[in-house]
């Protein structure tokens, strides 16, 4: 019985999880969801990485990594998508985009 | 509940004790400095999503990420700590300041006055210090860690270039996929100077 056990960590990462969850749903602000979604990816890659230190392998930190990556990619992609819809509709509302168009 | 083994198979038996007498002298401070940072982390992820202006929620954004960097280092993982400061912190927050800078759909700057500031830069560099602090601590005493042995850089190079190395070309090639998304994204309608240089200009 040495230390933090993992339950509470993995308590905190789904703490984390349903926040960011919670900005998602609840926020209109697309940049506030984007926030969000940051939130959702780090809290799964603290699970990861409490996984790894659980059994003191290293594969918990790999998919942290390959999470970092995947976070960048979308970070990148969802903020151009972000220009343009601000570009396009003069507004942050992500719900004036609701409808689609051909 | 289950807790953290206290040692391995991998370190011989004079680690073995060595570690576990550690423990059992850092058991309790760990723990807290655990939940001192899962604290630190649930509040500022709280102020994210529920301020109005974005770059304060950025800011509680950047002190929430250095909180789970401390989680990580704390939980035996210093190199996913680094990795953590350096790209989420420094990288892909850089990139969100950089579009709010760009749009600026925050309110006119005509209405701050000198309390506003005040309290807003207060709360995020209070729990900044909180973790700085708790940081200094933690490298201080040298008690990484719940796991009684951290998992080194070394082990994590030589797992995610060995069994893992299809993944890094994946990631690689979805890299390059993002690159070019937000490259195509990114570009406007090119508009012509005059109607005379539209349709391929002069022939």
């Amino acid at each position: 019985m040495t230390s933090v056990s993992a339950e509470s960590a993995l308590v905190v990462a789904g703490i984390l999880f349903v926040l960011g969850l919670v900005g998602v749903m609840v926020r209109r602000n697309i940049l506030f969801v984007l926030m969000s979604l940051e939130i959702m990816l780090n809290a799964a890659g603290l699970a990861f990485v409490v996984g790894g230190a659980r059994w003191m392998r290293p594969d918990g930190q790999v998919i942290f990594i390959f999470i970092l990556a995947v976070a960048a990619a979308e970070v990148s992609v969802g903020l151009a998508l972000f220009l343009r819809f601000f570009h396009h509709f003069r507004t942050l509302n992500s719900d004036e985009a609701s409808a689609l168009k051909g | 509940m289950a807790s953290f083994p206290p040692s391995t198979s991998r370190i011989s038996c004079h680690d073995h004790k060595k570690t576990r007498r550690r423990y059992r002298s850092k058991r309790k401070p760990v723990n807290f400095f655990f939940y001192l940072a899962s604290a630190v982390a649930i509040v500022s992820t709280l102020m994210v999503i529920t301020r109005s202006n974005a770059v304060h929620a950025l800011l509680y954004l950047v002190v929430s990420f250095l909180a789970i960097a401390v989680i990580f280092f704390v939980l035996g993982a210093p190199f996913i700590a680094a990795l953590e400061v350096i790209i989420y912190a420094g990288a892909i927050m850089v990139l969100f300041v950089f579009v709010v800078m760009m749009l600026n759909p925050g309110r006119p700057t005509a209405r701050r006055n000198r309390g506003m500031i005040l309290r807003v830069w207060t709360g995020p560099s209070f729990l900044a210090l909180i973790l700085f602090v708790e940081f200094l601590i933690v490298l201080s005493g040298r008690s990484h860690a719940l796991a009684s042995r951290p998992v080194t850089p070394k082990d994590v190079g030589l797992s995610l270039f060995g069994p893992y190395l299809l993944g890094v070309e994946l990631a690689a090639m979805l890299l390059l996929s993002g690159i070019v998304g937000a490259l195509h994204l990114g570009q406007r309608k090119k508009s012509s100077a005059h109607r005379f240089f539209e349709n391929g200009g002069p022939s």
